[in-house]
């Protein structure tokens, strides 16, 4: 009888140290996820950075009259790269991404420039370089998404805060002023 | 939603894995089976058949391991794609590269199709060994967001396993085929000659049943084939679109695409009835028309249309803040 018991219970021991360590595992898988994609969204914007000047270094003689769209433009860049807070970082971005924005919008000025295919090609490189970042961006938030909905629900909400696993805050993006936002979750 | 959502797609992986390695069981079974009853039916002898078992079992698992770990060249060579770069074809390349952002994958390569019927498809055995391959036709007639949205559901394809299986079962499949026709080729030409090999009465008559039940085989396995390539192919491609949309966050532009591939007439020249089912819509056109049913690789395309555009008016999906150029 005893030793019956012993059994079951040393069975219920082993399954259970087996379920902690396949979510623990899982936990670590979906933590890293999180941690790769927000190192994605940095490669990302250095991209840019790197793009910017060989860009508009292929179409400055088209824009010769929009000098200040330009600058704006270079200067956006450079003090984007400054260091700075992630508050201000977040600024910085949205400020180089509106001029980029500015530049689209000059550019719908000039009908004979709109079949200019080193133009179209400019376009084409810089729109998508922003689209990168913010799939980057979403794919963060995507994954941040599965990995707080993991740590908070059964069964690793037993364990998971008390091993470390805190939830992670989304990259929220809204209009040209973004700002890190603390999502609070107590 | 999201919770749900990342279940059926580890399921969907599971299952897919679970399925890549039934198959090639059930190739390899059906192989040696073959290879033994052929055996038989040849040589006339239950030991000297051993040794068409032989023989087909190492045709088998060479077949196998060719078609595991050069399969998607094999596809891609029979559809006649070549490589790109980005500068041969920088908006494919870029929109294939924000997919590849947006779902976290490693980037795949990138093959064009000169052909002018517009149309996509994925292969490769994992995401770390993807190709996607779009057709001349689908570059010229659709517009970036509908590229986009074509690239996210191929990208959904490689992310959830479906290219490993539907490579498999492309080359498996066409193996099969080809090995039955072979067979029944190999019989035509040589007509009785098996039957002279051997005296004895008793295994005379043993061999003749062994040759029919090999030409029932050999005509059945090729039907089963195909009945197993078309049950695969169904489902997903709804799944396949949900994911997109949860990559592009655009419905719009998926079912904008669907709507032109769906209306465009022309016949993929370089598809056959082995690679059918690796197409985001199906390639043989003329099927399209009365395929409702069992019979079809794909499901009807004004139905993957209608819900995209429920997501679209229901806003599921919220929109991201993306810019888009304006292709002219």
């Amino acid at each position: 009888m005893g030793i019956v018991l012993l059994i079951v219970l040393v069975v219920i021991v082993v399954i259970l140290v087996i379920f902690a360590i396949v979510t623990y595992n899982g936990l670590v898988r979906r933590r890293n996820e999180v941690e790769e994609s927000y190192r994605q969204i940095d490669v990302q914007l250095k991209r840019r950075y790197d793009l910017i000047p060989n860009l508009l270094e292929g179409v400055k003689k088209y824009f010769r009259q929009e000098q200040d769209v330009l600058t704006q433009i270079t200067q956006a860049r450079s003090q984007a790269m400054q260091p700075q807070s992630p508050g201000q970082q977040a600024q910085s971005e949205a400020r180089l991404s509106g001029a980029i924005g500015n530049l689209f919008a000059v550019a719908e000025n000039y009908p004979d420039l709109r079949s200019n295919t080193v133009l179209l090609d400019f376009q084409e490189e810089l729109s998508s370089t922003e689209n990168k970042i913010s799939f980057a961006r979403q794919h963060y938030n995507d994954s941040v998404q599965s990995y707080n909905t993991k740590i908070q629900s059964f069964p690793a909400v037993i364990f998971s805060r008390s091993m470390g696993f805190t939830e992670k805050e989304y990259f929220e993006a809204q209009g040209p002023e973004r700002e890190s936002v603390t999502v609070s979750y107590d | 939603m999201e919770g749900r959502d990342q279940g059926t797609f580890r399921e969907r992986i599971a299952r897919n894995r679970r399925n890549s390695l039934l198959l090639i069981a059930a190739f390899l079974a059906f192989i040696t089976i073959f290879g033994y009853i052929i055996g038989f039916a040849w040589l006339g002898d239950p030991t000297r058949a051993l040794f068409g078992l032989a023989l087909a079992l190492v045709v088998g698992v060479v077949c196998g391991l060719v078609s595991y770990y050069a399969g998607d060249k094999m596809v891609l060579a029979a559809s006649r794609a070549r490589e790109i770069t980005h500068d041969d074809a920088p908006v494919l390349f870029n929109v294939v590269e924000e997919m590849s952002i947006a779902s976290g994958l490693p980037m795949p390569k990138v093959y064009i199709v000169d052909d002018s019927a517009p149309n996509a498809f994925a292969t490769g055995r994992d995401p770390e060994h993807a190709t996607v391959a779009v057709t001349s036709g689908l570059l010229e007639k659709l517009d970036r967001d509908e590229l986009q949205g074509v690239m996210a559901h191929e990208m959904s394809h490689v992310a959830n396993f479906d290219i490993r299986y539907s490579m498999l079962v492309g080359i498996l499949v066409g193996t099969t085929v080809l090995i039955s026709d072979f067979f029944l080729r190999g019989l035509w030409f040589s007509g009785g000659r098996g039957g002279g090999r051997r005296g004895g009465d008793g295994g005379g008559q043993l061999q003749i049943i062994m040759i029919l039940i090999a030409i029932v085989l050999a005509i059945l396995a090729p039907l089963f084939a195909r009945l197993l390539q078309l049950s695969i192919s169904r489902q997903r491609e709804f799944l396949a679109d949900a994911t997109a949309v949860r990559l592009t966050r655009n419905p719009k532009g998926l079912a904008d695409a669907l709507q032109k591939i769906g209306g465009d007439r022309e016949v993929l020249e370089v598809a056959n009835r082995a690679t059918a089912h690796l197409y985001i819509a199906n390639p043989v056109k003329k099927f399209e028309k009365r395929s409702k049913g069992l019979f079809s690789t794909h499901p009807p395309i004004e139905e993957r249309v209608k819900i995209l555009r429920a997501i679209e008016a229901g806003g599921v999906a919220e929109t991201s803040g993306q810019t888009s150029t304006e292709t002219p």
